[in-house]
């Protein structure tokens, strides 16, 4: 059932191929590697679901009074509740942080069976994203029960740019997760500097402050950060101001660029993996 | 194959510490875990490999399983493989039994419609069914593994790879646990082993392989590999496993007198039948008492089987001998031959000694008994 053919040849290459037609045929393991992350989680922890909503909002409410009212950042052009903007830029940088943190770990939380079955091994990074969407979901619909809360009426673009967003997010997690992935495997103190590039990129990502606050000239740039795209077409979009499609594009152009970099180095260490974990 | 990992300041450091040396990567040690191993298993073959620890058996294993890539060399396998290098890989102890199952199986291979459809067996085998809904991190660590070991089992590959994994649970299990395999087997399959149990490997495999630093040191019939591999001919701890197929025993019986005493005259007698000639036989005639241990064991050197054909051999004890109670008897053929002691136990006869029970002993010999009066001692000398 789980071999390619009748006849399985295994000789020494440098490098393995992207073999779709394999992850397909392990597509149910995917599915269990998945499932078996979202389980352990909504088991392990007392809140479960309510962990994926109270982070954003939480967070939501200290940046709110510390950003919003005593730095008086506020959503600049889209004029809506600060507690919303926040709350919308925490959710997709929440659900982004947390994929490449996942994506990254995802082979060496699973050395045991790495080194004992044989699985396409971009399964376990590929699953890790699913947690994320999972949360992501979650916390989505508080954010638009808030939205009403508070009467605002979303902009039809924003609520069209929604799902493509989180999957702009997460191409680019996954380009960035992939490489630290193959990265942490061979070279363990790379771990411990993941999480500070991550928080340097919060503060560089427009995520509680609109893309406003960058100078003018600098903006474009900006979109050379996939994040930066995601979060403020989403803003845009649903907060009734025209949508920088330019930018948009300029990120999803690096988010697949990141991608396949991601993707080239991870297969081109990915024979190694078994033996040094 | 290199096998470490490092740091990325170290490579840095290093690579600005001597940016020309080109001897840097040579630098690093070569290990062949694993050199020039050639062999061909024929389907439905079983194949043993044994070796002491490091001499590559795991990374043959792991090559075979796709784990590891071979730095030179091809691996051609026709089938559906599955292989087994340890059991509970990939259980979670915060998922319950039944959840278990599905991602383990899973991962070894079953499709989910596979594990439905043998969910039932696999419970039943693994004997947890009243906690199939608990999580695995509760269990007792016999329970862990013989769940692990019912998945695992429940597998129906063409080629399976064991890595020493009939060495889990109890005794009990470990026995349902071989069984089970060898019914695998039975069913077509071809498999390679590895163990450090030689009972195992005598009991299941044809032919073998040593491998010794990596090489292969041995190959052949699975009794040679084993003596090249131990040094000694098989221990003979449970006869049963090299089993004597020239002969087949059709009954052993002992003559029914009215009553068996201490002192009656005792006889056992033995029917068979030689498929082939057995000109060095070695016959032994055991007793039993009830506490299982040995009160009797007579044997004879028999050399003149030298043909095919029905025989009949008679053990006749002009005084039994053995206090009252009951023993089990039974006779023991064994024949040796070029690589180990091969035996054959019959059916076991039950007879019963009657008499009132007097000595402490299982066996009650006569004796001889003298007394004489010795010299009166002297008396003291009077102060």
């Amino acid at each position: 059932m789980r071999s390619l053919s009748k006849e399985t040849i295994i000789t020494p290459s440098v490098q393995s191929k992207l073999n779709l037609r394999e992850l397909w045929l392990f597509r149910e393991l995917f599915y269990f590697f998945a499932w078996r992350d979202i389980k352990v989680r909504y088991k392990q922890t007392a809140l479960g679901a309510g962990w994926a909503i109270l982070q954003p909002l939480l967070a939501a409410i200290i940046f709110t009074v510390f950003f919003n009212r005593v730095a008086k950042i506020n959503s600049g052009a889209a004029n809506i509740p600060y507690p919303i903007f926040a709350y919308l830029g925490l959710m997709y940088w929440n659900a982004f942080s947390t994929a490449v943190n996942t994506i990254s770990n995802s082979l060496l939380s699973n050395s045991g069976v790495l080194t004992k079955i044989y699985f396409p091994r971009l399964i376990p990074p590929l699953a890790a994203t699913a947690l994320s969407v999972v949360d992501f979901f979650f916390a989505a619909i508080v954010f638009f029960v808030i939205m009403l809360g508070y009467r605002v009426i979303p902009g039809v673009e924003g609520l069209a740019l929604v799902i493509p967003s989180l999957l702009l997010l997460m191409v680019a997690a996954l380009g960035i997760g992939l490489f630290f992935a193959a990265l942490n495997v061979k070279y363990r103190d790379v771990r411990s500097a993941l999480p500070f590039i991550i928080q340097i990129g919060f503060f560089v990502t427009p995520v509680i402050y609109p893309i406003s606050y960058i100078p003018e000239r600098f903006q474009p740039y900006a979109y050379l950060n996939p994040a930066a795209g995601a979060i403020t077409s989403v803003k845009e979009g649903l907060f009734h101001q025209p949508v920088n499609w330019q930018g948009l594009l300029t990120s999803w152009i690096v988010a697949i660029f990141m991608l396949i970099v991601g993707l080239w180095y991870f297969k081109r260490t990915e024979k190694n993996f078994a033996d040094i974990i | 194959m290199k096998a470490s990992y490092g740091t990325l300041k170290d490579d840095i450091t290093n690579i600005l510490k001597k940016p020309f040396d080109r001897h840097r990567q040579e630098n690093h040690e070569t290990f062949w875990a694993l050199k020039d191993v050639t062999f061909d298993v024929n389907p439905g073959e079983i194949f043993g490999v044994v070796g002491k620890n490091g001499s590559g058996k795991s990374t043959l294993l792991k090559i075979l399983s796709r784990i590891v890539d071979p730095t030179a060399g091809t691996v051609k396998m026709n089938g559906r493989v599955a292989s087994l290098l340890e059991v509970g890989t990939g259980f979670h102890p915060e998922l319950t039994g039944r959840e278990n199952i599905f991602f383990n199986g899973s991962m070894i291979g079953m499709s989910r419609q596979e594990i439905r459809k043998r969910f039932k067996e696999i419970v039943e085998f693994s004997e947890v069914e009243k906690f199939l809904d608990t999580p695995v991190k509760f269990y007792s660590s016999g329970m862990y593994v013989r769940l692990a070991f019912s998945v695992a089992a429940h597998l129906e590959p063409e080629i399976l790879l064991l890595d020493e994994v009939l060495a889990v649970g109890d005794a009990a299990f470990q026995k349902k646990s071989l069984n089970k395999i060898v019914s695998t087997m039975e069913s077509g399959c071809t498999v390679l082993m590895v163990s450090h149990g030689a009972e195992n490997l005598l009991k299941l495999c044809k032919s073998g392989i040593l491998l010794s630093n990596g090489k292969v040191k041995s190959m052949g019939p699975i009794d040679k590999v084993l003596l090249d591999y131990t040094g000694m001919r098989p221990l003979q701890l449970d006869p049963h496993s090299t089993k004597l197929q020239e002969v087949e025993i059709h009954y052993s019986h002992v003559k029914k007198s009215d009553r068996l005493t201490t002192n009656s005259a005792f006889e056992a007698e033995v029917e068979f039948s030689l498929k082939e000639p057995l000109p060095n036989c070695l016959i032994n005639f055991f007793a039993e008492d009830s506490a299982g241990r040995f009160a009797l064991h007579n044997r004879q050197d028999f050399k003149q089987f030298g043909k095919k054909g029905r025989y009949k051999i008679v053990m006749k004890l002009p005084r039994l001998s053995l206090r009252p109670g009951g023993y089990s008897t039974w006779f023991r053929f064994v024949a040796k031959k070029k690589y180990g002691e091969y035996a054959l136990d019959s059916d076991r006869v039950v007879i019963q000694v009657d008499g009132k029970q007097e000595l402490q002993s299982i066996v009650d010999i006569p004796a001889e008994w003298h007394s004489e009066a010795l010299a009166k001692p002297e008396p003291h000398a009077k102060r």
